[in-house]
C-alpha cells in the first residue's frame, strides 16, 4: 500500500513538474490550435466568406455598428482573414497593427467585446460551424481582450 | 413552475418586506444601468444557486450574478424547488451584481419536513431560513483568459437566519444554534477550446444541512469548530445556450455525534449532496435549470435511511 502511495506522488510530482515545463513561458495554454481547425473552417476561401459576413453584421449590429461607419469592410475582412488563418495554424502571415495600438483610441468596453464575439458566432452559425470548433476558434481570440478592452 | 413574486406566502412580513425591497432595488438598478443585448455570454453567469448567490445550483461560482459586464449593474430573481423522497425545499430569491466586481443576495429557503415533522410531534414543520450573502471576485477572468490556466476567483459570505420553529427545543438540546455565517473562497474555469467549465468552492461553516438543522453541536462532545467543506462542479457546454454537468457538496457530519448521545444512533446522519443538471438559456433573460439530486440520508432515523433522492427545478429571469 505505502508502495503505490509513493509511486503514485512520484508520478503525480512527475507529471505536475512536466506541466509546469510545459506552461513556462506564461501563458502558453492552449500551446496551439485546435489540429483540423483550419480545414473545419474551410482554409482561406471559407474564412474569407466568414469574415465578409461577419463585417457586414458588425456594420449592420445595433449595439456596435457604429464603430465600424467609416471602416473600408473588404480591407478589413482581408485583414481579419490573415488574422484568424494564422491563428488557427493556416499558411497566413498576419501584417496589420497589433490589437492594442487598433483599438487604443476607441474606448471600447466589455459589452462591446462580448456583443462583437455573438456577432462572430452568429456568422459562424450561418456557416455551419460546429460549437465545438467554433470555441476552439473563439478560444484562440478571447485573450485579446486584454488589448482590446479599455482599462477604467 | 414560476417565478414566484417577493411576496410569495411563506415568507414572513419581515422578510417579505427585505425581498421587496431587494426586488426593488434591484429592478430599479438594472433598468438604469443593464441594456437588453448587452452583457455577458450567454451562459457564463451561471444559475443561482439554492443559497442565492451565482453558481451551479447547489454551490456557489467565482462567477457574479447577472447578465452585467464591468461596466454595467445586473440583476436576477429566481424560484427553485427541490423534491426528494420524504422532503421538498422551496428557495426564492434575488441577486444583484456591480460591475460584474461585486454581488449581493437574498434568499429564503423553506424546507417541508413531511414525515420527520409529524414523528417529532410537529406535522406539517417548515424549516425556514433566509440568507443574506455578499461575494467579491478578486481575480482573473473565467470565461475570456483561455490562455491560462488562472481561473476566475472570489470569496463569499453568506449570513443564514433559520426562523424559530417547533424544531427549536430539539436544535437547543443538541447544542446547535440558530444563526451561522459561511465565508467561502470560489475558482471558477471555462477551458473554452473544450467547452468544459470546472469550478472548486472551500466553504468554511459550521451549517447542519445547509442550515436548516442548525449550526454547529455540541451535545456529546460534538466539534462545534468551523469545519472546511470543498464543493466541485464541472459543466460541459452542448451548446451556447444549453450545458449539462454535475456537482458535489461534501457536508459536515456533526449532527452525528451529537445524534448519538440523543440515543439517535445514527439517526441524525448526514451525507454529501449531489447532483447532474441540465441548465438551458432560451434568452439572456431566462434560465431554467433540472436536476436530478442526491442528498444523501437527512434525518434517517425518521426515514428509514433512504437516500434523498429527486428532482431540482429552477427558474431564474435576469436583467
Amino acid at each position: 500500500m505505502k508502495k503505490i502511495f509513493a509511486c503514485t506522488s512520484l508520478c503525480l510530482l512527475t507529471l505536475t513538474s512536466s506541466l509546469a515545463l510545459a506552461q513556462s513561458p506564461a501563458s502558453a495554454y492552449p500551446v496551439a490550435p485546435a489540429a483540423g481547425l483550419y480545414q473545419a473552417f474551410g482554409e482561406q476561401a471559407g474564412l474569407r466568406t466568414l469574415m465578409d459576413d461577419f463585417v457586414a453584421r458588425l456594420a449592420a449590429d445595433p449595439r456596435i455598428g457604429v464603430q465600424f461607419k467609416d471602416t473600408n469592410r473588404a480591407n478589413l475582412a482581408s485583414q481579419l482573414t490573415n488574422q484568424v488563418c494564422q491563428l488557427a495554424g493556416g499558411p497566413c502571415v498576419y501584417k496589420g497593427p497589433n490589437m492594442k495600438d487598433a483599438h487604443a483610441t476607441m474606448g471600447l468596453t466589455a459589452s462591446h467585446f462580448n456583443a462583437l464575439v455573438e456577432v462572430l458566432q452568429q456568422s459562424m452559425d450561418a456557416r455551419g460551424i460546429p460549437f465545438t470548433r467554433q470555441n476552439q476558434m473563439l478560444a484562440l481570440l478571447a485573450p485579446m481582450h486584454r488589448d482590446v478592452i479599455a482599462k477604467p | 413552475m414560476t417565478l414566484s413574486s417577493p411576496s410569495t406566502p411563506f415568507l414572513k412580513p419581515a422578510t417579505r418586506r427585505l425581498a421587496l425591497a431587494a426586488a426593488a432595488t434591484a429592478a430599479c438598478m438594472a433598468g438604469a444601468a443593464a441594456h437588453a443585448d448587452t452583457g455577458k455570454l450567454l451562459l457564463t453567469g451561471g444559475v443561482s444557486t439554492v443559497e442565492g448567490a451565482a453558481g451551479g445550483g447547489l454551490t456557489p461560482w467565482a462567477v457574479i450574478a447577472g447578465p452585467g459586464t464591468s461596466d454595467q449593474i445586473g440583476a436576477t430573481a429566481h424560484a427553485s424547488r427541490a423534491v426528494t423522497r420524504d422532503y421538498a425545499l422551496t428557495a426564492a430569491g434575488v441577486a444583484v451584481g456591480i460591475k460584474d466586481r461585486y454581488e449581493l443576495s437574498l434568499a429564503t429557503q423553506d424546507f417541508n419536513t413531511g414525515i420527520t415533522g409529524a414523528l417529532l410531534g410537529a406535522p406539517g414543520l417548515h424549516l425556514k431560513q433566509d440568507i443574506i450573502g455578499a461575494k467579491w471576485r478578486i481575480a482573473g477572468d473565467a470565461i475570456l483568459d483561455s490562455d491560462s490556466l488562472m481561473p476566475q476567483i472570489a470569496v463569499g459570505v453568506q449570513h443564514k437566519m433559520l426562523h424559530s420553529s417547533a424544531l427549536d427545543g430539539t436544535l437547543n438540546a443538541l447544542g446547535a444554534k440558530r444563526s451561522g455565517t459561511d465565508v467561502y473562497v470560489s475558482a471558477t474555469k471555462l477551458f473554452l477550446a473544450q467547452g468544459i467549465l470546472v469550478n472548486g468552492t472551500l466553504r468554511a461553516t459550521k451549517a447542519n444541512q445547509n442550515g436548516l438543522l442548525g449550526f454547529g453541536a455540541t451535545l456529546g462532545g460534538a466539534d462545534n469548530r468551523y469545519k472546511l467543506q470543498p464543493e466541485f462542479s464541472v459543466a460541459y457546454l452542448l451548446r451556447k445556450d444549453v450545458a449539462v454537468g454535475v456537482e458535489y457538496r461534501s457536508m459536515s457530519n456533526r449532527l452525528q455525534t451529537a445524534g448519538k448521545a440523543a440515543g439517535l444512533g445514527d439517526g441524525l446522519r448526514a451525507d454529501d449532496w449531489k447532483d447532474i443538471f441540465v441548465a438551458w438559456t432560451p434568452s439572456k433573460n431566462l434560465s431554467l435549470t433540472l436536476a436530478y439530486v442526491d442528498l444523501g440520508r437527512i434525518v434517517p432515523a425518521t426515514t428509514a435511511g433512504r437516500r434523498q433522492t429527486g428532482v431540482y427545478l429552477s427558474a431564474q429571469a435576469a436583467f
